[in-house]
């Protein structure tokens, strides 16, 4: 199924948790923050949210700035 | 001159800090030297960006965190939004990336002076103050506006020195007076702070408190600048507390006038 992430259209597996798509990414869960569709998903519901065809996600974490 | 009840501690919230510098944590060399800068600085609170992760740098790459003092206090702030409605976005995924409820409200109305849109401040305090973010908006030198900001719930009103990064110290001292004489809450002087004479000038004034970034970043030796702008905060804020002579436009002797020999 093909998804959006960080602007960028990207082809998964379908029924991907997204989970496991940090984890394909490498990227640790506890320093990101996810936006599915413009709603904020918390850490803990990670592994039980599971991607549809044509979602939207913003992956995006703390740096530097004044 | 405005005077203000005297506190010792700068209050955010429900935070006291004994610092009242607050250092930004962009446009450093390196991590290490912006650790070192904020060490040097002795702030307690320093400001943080959100931007989306760079996934073709997948799993390499230092994280700002570790480089953060664990006793600091992270501000974040929504730098990079024009509207009311990016900036209350911006502010929830920092809600969530910093597990607080501070946020330093930036709505920029122009790329080129980087100036306050403040009408969209404004706008994004009133939505920000009503899903309890503890907003400490960046704003111009206008008292009217400052004054809206606080009525709107803001915590502390944060105007500008001089446009972010221009160095040019406070510009408008007069409107400073103005501010601190309409609001009650604190005032942080944020944005174009250059050295440690704007600093301490910007402390003189009376104000609360004072956030830095690019003077100390991108200063040639930015750890020697943060100790130099803690300094001259302490420097200012002291001189404030001692009450200063007044300027006059004639001489008046320091020594005495009698027993000169003749």
């Amino acid at each position: 199924m093909k998804i959006k992430v960080n602007g960028e259209e990207r082809q998964v597996a379908s029924g991907l948790a997204l989970a496991s798509l940090l984890q394909d990414l490498k990227l640790s869960p506890s320093i990101v923050v996810v936006e599915r569709n413009r709603r904020i998903i918390p850490r803990k519901e990670y592994s039980d949210t599971q991607l549809v065809d044509g979602d939207i996600l913003e992956i995006v974490h703390l740096v530097g700035g004044g | 001159m405005p005077t203000k009840k005297k506190i010792e501690r700068l209050k955010i919230g429900d935070l006291e800090l004994t610092s009242r510098l607050i250092v930004g944590t962009g446009k450093y060399a390196d991590f290490q030297v912006m650790k070192d800068a904020l060490i040097a600085s002795g702030t307690e609170m320093v400001t943080v960006a959100i931007r989306r992760v760079d996934l073709s740098k997948l799993g390499s790459g230092e994280c700002l965190l570790d480089f953060v003092p664990k006793n600091i206090h992270l501000l974040p702030n929504t730098a990079g939004c024009y509207t009311a409605d990016e900036a209350v976005r911006t502010a929830r995924l920092a809600r969530e990336a910093c597990g607080t409820s501070l946020v330093k409200l930036e709505v920029i109305g122009d790329q080129k002076t980087l100036l306050p849109d403040v009408v969209g401040t404004l706008e994004a305090c009133q939505l920000l103050v009503k899903e309890g973010f503890t907003v400490m908006p960046y704003t111009s030198e206008d008292p009217i506006v400052a004054k809206k900001l606080e009525d709107a719930g803001a915590a502390v009103v944060m105007p500008l020195a001089s446009p972010i990064g221009s160095g040019r110290g406070v510009i408008n001292p007069y409107n400073v007076y103005f501010i601190l004489e309409a609001v009650n809450v604190p005032v942080i002087v944020d944005a174009g702070v250059g050295t440690a004479s704007d600093a301490a000038i910007a402390m003189e004034l009376g104000v609360d408190g004072l956030l830095i970034n690019t003077g100390i970043a991108q200063a040639k030796e930015p750890v020697k600048m943060a100790s130099a702008m803690k300094l001259a905060v302490e420097a200012g804020r002291l001189a404030y507390l001692a009450g200063r002579i007044p300027k006059k436009l004639y001489g008046s002797a320091s020594s005495p006038l009698e027993g000169l020999v003749e």
